[in-house]
């Protein structure tokens, strides 16, 4: 058996102690240890981006991440963006141009397109499909992601509506 | 009576409509529940010891050392589960079925086969004890290449005549003849690289054994949890009502989680065996090696055509490598012979002959995917046309309207023996070149050209059989009949509505689209019914999603059982108080009486019929219910087809192609949900583009997989997907309940063919044919090269 290390870190808002296996992967933590069972697993090599999560309000791989390298910081899942009733901005917009369709990819996609928005630079749809690139859909041809994305990002630019997680 | 009630209180309000999804809210917060996130108390984790050879037998295995290791509670083999094994039958003369067992027996078959199965209270355990299981093998020749393994002494399975497990010839009218007085003849080989469906939601299983019900749940990713509950059934030989399987959010499918898999058979008899909830993951390489993939097709085909491009005669020759077992229920003749069957496409093509050989080989087993042989079809006949265009001195789109089935021609019966009863090929056709203004793309191209860049513009016209019914077969003479879907719809006592489906929803919006229907056929709002689906203990009998048939077929049912409730609604109402049901209307749950203000809730209907029965007749009683279920048989199915035209450029130094523009128009019947219709069709021609450019298994000679990583299989992300354009005609389809047709699988099957003849046309100055896919950047570089050293 290997040693168990102290661990403490925060995951939307909340502090979690845990002691846990240096070789622990931050997805099982996040999925199995705490039960936020959002954050998704496609691939474990870090190529189809299900699992990103936002690390101290950056993406992040969780599955490429040791749940200890988590130590003190400060992590977003889809959990924490937004919840039934009260979509984030993303969120709605991923609903109102159909931007998801098995919804297995979604948490990860909307990290992602979390950081674009907080980034706040405008982007061309051109634009948008390249920093969405690290996330595979396989469902929706990505068309209405592009769509969901961009009109967020416009509105998020324009001060009409700020995004509500991160 | 409410003055702005509807005169029809039938007439639809949410069928037609962009109904946002009701599935949407839970899976964009995190709240959707996909199988590996349920977690069950003392839930014991499979890691499985696969095959590193593609073919051997196993001598030994030794597990000492792995259970040894604390916290792992056994290490099963096949001898462990003395079950019968499953075979996928069919009445196909000289077809041969493989054994389907939960572990391999004896020998395995391609490399990531199961071999042992470990069990530990953690995956992170069971891991540890995998790598130490130490299995020996005396290896076998390994059959890699479908031609050498047809012709070889060595058999795959014990019992087979040889490898090739089916072997069938089709010809109509007169080829020879047509084939003699044609002046135009084109011929190429045209090979479709092997693809993996490639769902971002790896196959996961947990089953769960009830030691006191006896009864065992499986909660599976799968496509068909009907199909896999009848399988455990019979392999468990347990009866049908203790053996429930529950397909809950399932992340994507594409028809690689349309099969039984002897996963699903080893966590179930775990689970029984051990008295505890076992689950087991598939991780992403175990994906790539295990589940079924498919296209793998090499196909001789000969077109010949008249002075005036009238397609006259069509031959093929089609070799199908279906890797190392007959899948389980499709069996192996599913693709190859889909890929003779729609061969012929929307055409007019009187003579017709063709020949199929499916081999076993030392791969994973081909099963069903996105489009199922279709996308093969249209890339070989759309290139020959293209071809065929050319010597004819004709425009591609001009050759296709000449030829297609024209609209007084329906029903058509095609050289394969498919009957195509009416679809609007020719306006697909006209729609799509209109909607991406051809003319002047034409002009855009020609100006690039005289920049000298490499531009190119294709087209590709298809057509397709959704929704059959029980007189057709998804394979021919496969164990199950797929061509019937229930539906139970039912007001409880406290007036809410829910529809049971046998269907299983994996991203297709079904909750939503059969709402809208039942909502309609009741009167009630569309996110007030709740669909029931992916559980084989909702409905009596079912199957599950795949070959686009859930739209057709549940919908039909839906309008059915939702027709007999809400008569019986108003058989009801019409007692409280005493009116004719034929005066009453229902709308937003409400139902009137015409001519009068008398109104009442569907909730007072249903808590008298429920509660307060004294208030109807006695002889009543015995059905008084507010319930329904039917079916529907489409019986033959309905004609779905499309165009899709793209515009690429080939970069001459990388020899990467960006697709410019891509349109596809297409005749789905009526839309039930445009946005939804959209998405599906956007879904499939990203796949499209996959197969067209990027995705390719790849085996060394050895049997060995070479793309076993997402690094080396490539899938297309939102860089290179480019805008996708999509058109409908949106007329109802003759012949199916509601007037729809299925529309889950075309995107993929034209996309395919379009971008070939695109890339075609692109190298059309150094007369290259595109005859394999992908087309990649190391094959368009090699073929290029080859074109200028002959030149020179």
């Amino acid at each position: 058996m290997i040693a168990k290390r102290p661990l403490s870190l925060t995951v939307n808002g909340r502090d979690y102690q845990r002691d846990v296996e240096p070789r622990r992967l931050l997805t099982d933590l996040l999925r199995e240890d705490l039960g936020l069972t959002g954050t998704h697993v496609g691939c474990e090599h870090g190529v189809c981006g299900a699992c990103t999560v936002l690390l101290d309000g950056a993406s992040a791989r969780a599955c490429l991440c040791l749940a200890v390298q988590a130590d003190g910081r400060e992590i977003t899942t889809v959990e924490g963006m937004g919840d039934i009733g009260a979509l984030s901005l993303l969120q709605e917009k991923f609903k109102k141009h159909h931007a998801l369709q098995c919804g297995f990819c979604t948490p990860g996609m909307l990290a992602t397109a979390h950081e674009i928005l907080a980034d706040g630079a405008p982007l061309a749809d051109a634009d948008i499909r390249e920093a969405l690139s690290g996330n595979l859909c396989r469902c929706t041809g990505y068309e209405h992601i592009v769509r969901a994305v961009s009109e967020a990002l416009a509105e998020s630019i324009s001060g009409r509506v700020q995004p509500n997680a991160g | 009576m409410q003055d702005d009630a509807p005169a029809n209180d039938a007439r639809p309000k949410n069928v037609g409509s962009r109904v946002q999804r009701l599935e949407d809210p839970r899976l964009l917060t995190g709240a959707g529940g996909f199988v590996d996130d349920i977690q069950l108390a003392h839930t014991l984790h499979v890691a499985f010891v696969r095959s590193d050879h593609a073919h051997a037998s196993i001598l030994s295995i030794d597990a000492d050392a792995a259970s040894a290791l604390p916290g792992v509670i056994g290490i099963y083999a096949a001898e462990d589960f003395p079950v019968k094994p499953l075979h996928a039958t069919s009445r196909m003369k000289d077809y041969q079925s493989t054994a389907i067992t939960p572990l391999a027996q004896g020998k395995v078959r391609y490399v990531g086969e199961a071999v042992a199965a470990v069990v530990a209270e953690t995956r992170y355990l069971a891991e540890d004890a995998a790598g130490l299981v130490d299995v020996s093998y005396a290896p076998l020749p390994d059959l890699v290449d479908p031609r050498a393994a047809a012709a070889s002494d060595v058999l795959l399975h014990d019992g087979h005549t040889s490898n090739v497990l089916v072997s069938r010839k089709f010809t109509r009218g007169d080829v020879a003849a047509a084939f003699a007085k044609a002046p135009i003849r084109v011929k190429d080989t045209f090979r479709f690289h092997r693809k993996t469906p490639l769902a971002i939601e790896n196959r996961s299983y947990l089953a769960d054994f009830d030691k006191g019900k006896q009864a065992l749940t499986l909660y599976s990713s799968t496509q068909v949890p009907g199909v896999i509950r009848d399988a455990l059934a019979e392999v468990l030989e347990m009866p049908g009502h203790s053996v429930r399987v529950v397909a809950p959010d399932v992340g994507g499918g594409f028809g690689g989680k349309a099969s039984l898999y002897p996963e699903e058979l080893t966590v179930s008899l775990l689970s029984r065996l051990l008295g505890q909830p076992v689950k087991w993951t598939s991780d992403r390489l175990e994906d790539l090696l295990t589940t079924s993939q498919a296209f793998d097709e090499t196909v001789d085909a000969e077109l010949a055509v008249d002075s005036n491009g009238r397609m006259l005669g069509l031959k093929a020759e089609i070799l199908g490598d279906v890797g190392a077992y007959s899948i389980y229920p499709w069996t192996a003749a599913l693709e190859p012979m889909q890929v003779a069957g729609f061969l012929p496409g929307p055409y007019q093509l009187e003579n017709y002959q063709a020949q199929v050989v499916a081999v076993a080989t030392n791969k994973t087993p081909a099963g069903p995917y996105r489009g199922v042989g279709r996308p093969a079809a249209a890339f070989v006949l759309e290139r020959l046309i293209d071809m065929a265009a050319a010597r004819a001195g004709l425009d591609p789109v001009e050759m296709r309207r000449r030829n297609l089935v024209q609209p007084d021609q329906f029903p058509y019966r095609t050289g394969s023996g498919i009957v195509w009863d009416q679809s609007g090929f020719t306006e697909c056709l006209a729609m799509a070149s209109d909607g991406i203004d051809y003319s002047a793309l034409r002009q855009e191209r020609d100006a690039a050209r005289q920049a000298g860049r490499w531009f190119g513009i294709g087209v590709a016209s298809y057509a397709e059989l959704t929704g059959i019914g029980s007189r057709m077969s998804a394979a021919p003479g496969m164990p199950i009949n797929t061509g019937t879907e229930t539906a139970t719809v039912e007001i409880d006592a406290s007036g809410a509505v829910r529809a049971s489906f046998g269907v299983a929803s994996h991203g297709q919006g079904l909750e939503t689209t059969l709402a809208q229907i039942v909502a309609d056929e009741l009167g009630v709002a569309v996110d007030g019914v709740k669909v029931i689906h992916g559980d084989s203990a909702a409905v009596t009998h079912s199957t599950g999603t795949y070959a686009s048939r859930s739209t057709v077929l549940a919908g039909g049912a839906a309008h059915l059982s939702g027709q007999a409730v809400r008569a019986k609604v108003k058989e009801a109402a019409a007692f409280l108080p005493e009116t004719d049901a034929a005066d009453l209307d229902i709308a937003d749950g409400i139902i009137s009486e015409r001519g009068t203000n008398k109104t009442l809730s569907l909730k007072e209907v249903a808590r008298a019929v429920y509660s307060e029965m004294g208030r109807f007749p006695l002889d009543m009683r015995a059905e008084l219910d507010l319930r329904a279920t039917k079916f529907y048989d489409p019986e033959f199915g309905t004609t779905t087809s499309a165009t899709h035209i793209a515009a690429v450029e080939i970069d001459p130094e990388t020899f990467i192609v960006t697709i410019k523009r891509f349109l596809a128009a297409e005749d789905c019947g009526r839309l039930i949900n445009p946005m939804i219709v959209d998405g599906q069709v956007h879904g499939g021609i990203a796949q499209g583009i996959g197969a067209a450019l990027y995705e390719e298994v790849v085996h060394d000679q050895n049997g060995q997989a070479l793309s076993a990583s997402l690094v080396d299989y490539v899938a297309p992300s939102a860089a290179e997907t480019p805008k996708l354009e999509v058109l409908h005609l949106d007329t109802a389809a003759l012949g199916t309940l509601g007037g729809y047709r299925g529309m889950g699988e075309g995107g993929a099957i034209g996309a395919p063919a379009a971008i070939a003849n695109a890339i075609a046309d692109a190298l059309s100055h150094l007369n290259i044919n595109i005859s394999e896919l992908p087309a990649t950047p190391e094959r368009l570089f090699r073929l290029v090269n080859a074109a200028i050293e002959g030149e020179t």
